[in-house]
């Protein structure tokens, strides 16, 4: 491979890869980001790159949980489960992180599992070659701080777990909404390319400007 | 009943929490500080406090769900480190310029770049200047004594400020030592109710916070603040004084460790006072007059007490766990050097910065800070003012 990496702060990668995107807009820039990043402490920026439609892919590693300090509920976090900031299980309500960039305006947004592995890839490879703003969440398991305390002890228990709900939108839409229920949809959500919609993208409409007005 | 268990800084911070039991928490996790926050959470579930805990979605928020809270008028607590401490920076000042009482445990924990997750006093020194009280804390039993004393440190009405507990990211957060609790109605007693001065939903007193104050009035309450930092240096000493006559450790702002008629001697703060104890003793062993003065208290500056402490000295070093970059000297070093100045005491000072990153400090390493500072004596000056302990290729 042959890339240059950039560790930011937490919350704040989709700003640092917003910068460089503008500057150095024939870059591919991917963000690597998790649920308590991109759902809680930088969700505000998630949000306004989805809006921008800046031609960035941000792959979300959604493990329900604040893994790295020992598993806190996150934003994530299914309502019911356990952690160790919720002994007794999570009251709050979730975000569906997919819905929730397509509303804002992202113009491809997938999901996939660990599991899922060649299908996530797939997702992946065409969020890259995406030209707008592409968000891909993909389930991944933490047996240690997520699995172990909701009865799911193993990865691999985890990973059967993801087999057992995920369901392909191909599939979940010849389903009825009752047969949903504990279902997580897989596979492409949003693709405005595949759909004929042209949104414009934040970099070009930012170097059309610099072009409009310096030949003014 | 009191009882003496084994308990991280962590764990004791948590357990003062518990029976402190304020009306509201809020946080967000990062290591070191998380252990806290869990221990917390699990106190929460299980009825033990009446503690409404707000698990926000960053630091930022935690302490302005905090701020509001404390201006409603309730006792307020919270937790961090590092990047937390640092994303809380704007909030720090809004809370010490509306001079809210809220108790923050800061595990000390340096800051980025590069990322590290360990100890060093770079989050806390940073924040210096945001007007917030700051105590450090030697081990696990001062961790759960200071944060019980600074309730009653914030909430005195002649103070109403912020007050920062700084304890050692794993040094002393991590690390289980015996720590003697007390009785859950000995604390209760000891930190009374929280009477708030002003509270927000006050219908029948109705206030406005932190209003737009513009250069007619700002520089005075901008004094205001200042002054009431200046002068809760008296009631730190007074409240540890009548910690100390009620349960037997008695506090002030700073610690002499063979002081008296130590020639040569190490000022720093937190867990290295710790080791250095040990570095002393072993010297006195060989008949070396080494002593060490800790700093409990580093805002508001004990500047009259520790000139007066250190005044007979031949050769001081003072070891921090931070820099200053670009700075005359690191923090604590500069705040001492003027200090001394203030007084008119007249000392050969040296500054030694060290375990930056978590970089482990060792009682050897400590022996050769005072091995430095023999020469020093002997010679009557320093050869070298700014030092940095065991960093490779830096001599």
């Amino acid at each position: 491979m042959n890339f240059n990496t950039l560790h930011t702060t937490h919350g704040r990668a989709i700003p640092f890869a917003t910068g460089l995107k503008l500057a150095r807009p024939e870059l591919t820039v991917i963000v690597i980001t998790g649920d308590g990043d991109a759902a809680a402490i930088g969700g505000n920026h998630l949000i306004h790159a989805a809006r921008r439609n800046i031609d960035l892919t941000a792959v979300c590693f959604n493990n329900n949980i604040y893994g790295m300090t020992s598993g806190q509920y996150s934003p994530l976090t299914p309502k019911s489960k356990k952690a160790a900031t919720a002994p007794y299980g999570n009251i709050e309500n979730n975000f569906d992180l997919c819905r929730l960039v397509i509303a804002a305006g992202a113009s491809y947004v997938a999901r996939g599992t660990a599991y899922h592995v060649r299908s996530l890839i797939r997702l992946i490879t065409r969020g890259i070659r995406h030209r707008g703003f592409a968000f891909i969440e993909a389930l991944s398991p933490c047996p240690t701080y997520y699995g172990r305390i909701n009865g799911l002890d193993s990865a691999i228990s985890m990973l059967q777990w993801q087999k057992e709900h995920a369901l392909d939108i191909k599939a979940a839409s010849r389903k009825r909404p009752y047969e949903l229920e504990d279902k997580i949809i897989i596979g492409e959500l949003f693709n405005s390319e595949a759909r004929g919609l042209n949104i414009p993208e934040f970099s070009q409409e930012y170097w059309n400007l610099i072009k409009r007005v310096k030949d003014k | 009943m009191r009882k003496k268990i084994g308990l991280t800084g962590d764990g004791a911070a948590a357990e003062a929490m518990r029976q402190i039991d304020p009306e509201v928490v809020a946080v967000y996790p990062i290591t070191p500080q998380t252990e806290i926050v869990e221990r917390f959470a699990e106190f929460v579930a299980e009825g033990l406090v009446q503690t409404e805990l707000i698990n926000v979605e960053s630091e930022h928020s935690a302490l302005s769900a905090c701020c509001g809270s404390s201006m409603a008028g309730v006792r307020t607590m919270t937790c961090t480190s590092a990047q937390g401490l640092a994303l809380m920076h704007e909030m720090l000042y809004i809370a010490a310029g509306n001079r809210l009482p809220i108790v923050m445990v800061n595990v000390n924990r340096t800051l980025s770049a590069p990322i590290n997750i360990h100890n060093d006093q770079s989050d806390s020194l940073g924040s210096r200047d945001a007007g917030w009280i700051q105590l450090y804390c030697e081990n696990p039993q001062e961790v759960y004594d200071t944060v019980i004393q600074a309730v009653r440190i914030a909430e005195d009405h002649q103070v109403m400020l912020p007050v920062m507990v700084c304890l050692d990211g794993f040094i002393v957060s991590h690390n289980m030592e015996p720590v003697e609790l007390l009785d859950d109605g000995e604390v209760k007693e000891f930190i009374g109710e929280f009477k708030p001065r002003l509270n927000l939903l006050d219908t029948e007193r109705p206030i406005t916070a932190g209003n737009l104050t513009l250069p007619e009035y700002f520089f005075e309450h901008k004094y205001a603040q200042v002054y009431a930092l200046e002068q809760s240096k008296e009631k730190i000493e007074e409240v540890g004084r009548e910690f100390g006559d009620r349960f037997g450790r008695r506090y002030g702002l700073v610690e002499g460790y063979k002081l008296d008629d130590a020639e040569i001697a190490v000022i720093t703060l937190g867990s290295m006072a710790g080791t250095a104890r040990v570095a002393v003793d072993a010297l006195r062993g060989e008949g070396i007059k080494a002593g060490l003065l800790k700093m409990r208290c580093y805002r508001p500056f004990p500047v009259q007490e520790l000139a007066g402490a250190l005044k007979n000295i031949r050769a001081a070093a003072v070891m921090e766990k931070a820099v200053s970059p670009g700075a005359p000297g690191p923090a604590v070093f500069s705040d001492i050097i003027a200090a001394l100045y203030r007084q008119s005491v007249r000392i050969n000072l040296i500054s030694y910065v060290a375990g930056l990153g978590g970089r482990d400090v060792p009682v050897k390493s400590i022996h050769r800070v005072y091995e430095h500072l023999q020469k020093v004596a002997a010679s009557g000056e320093p050869d070298r003012i700014l030092n940095y302990l065991d960093l490779r290729g830096w001599e």
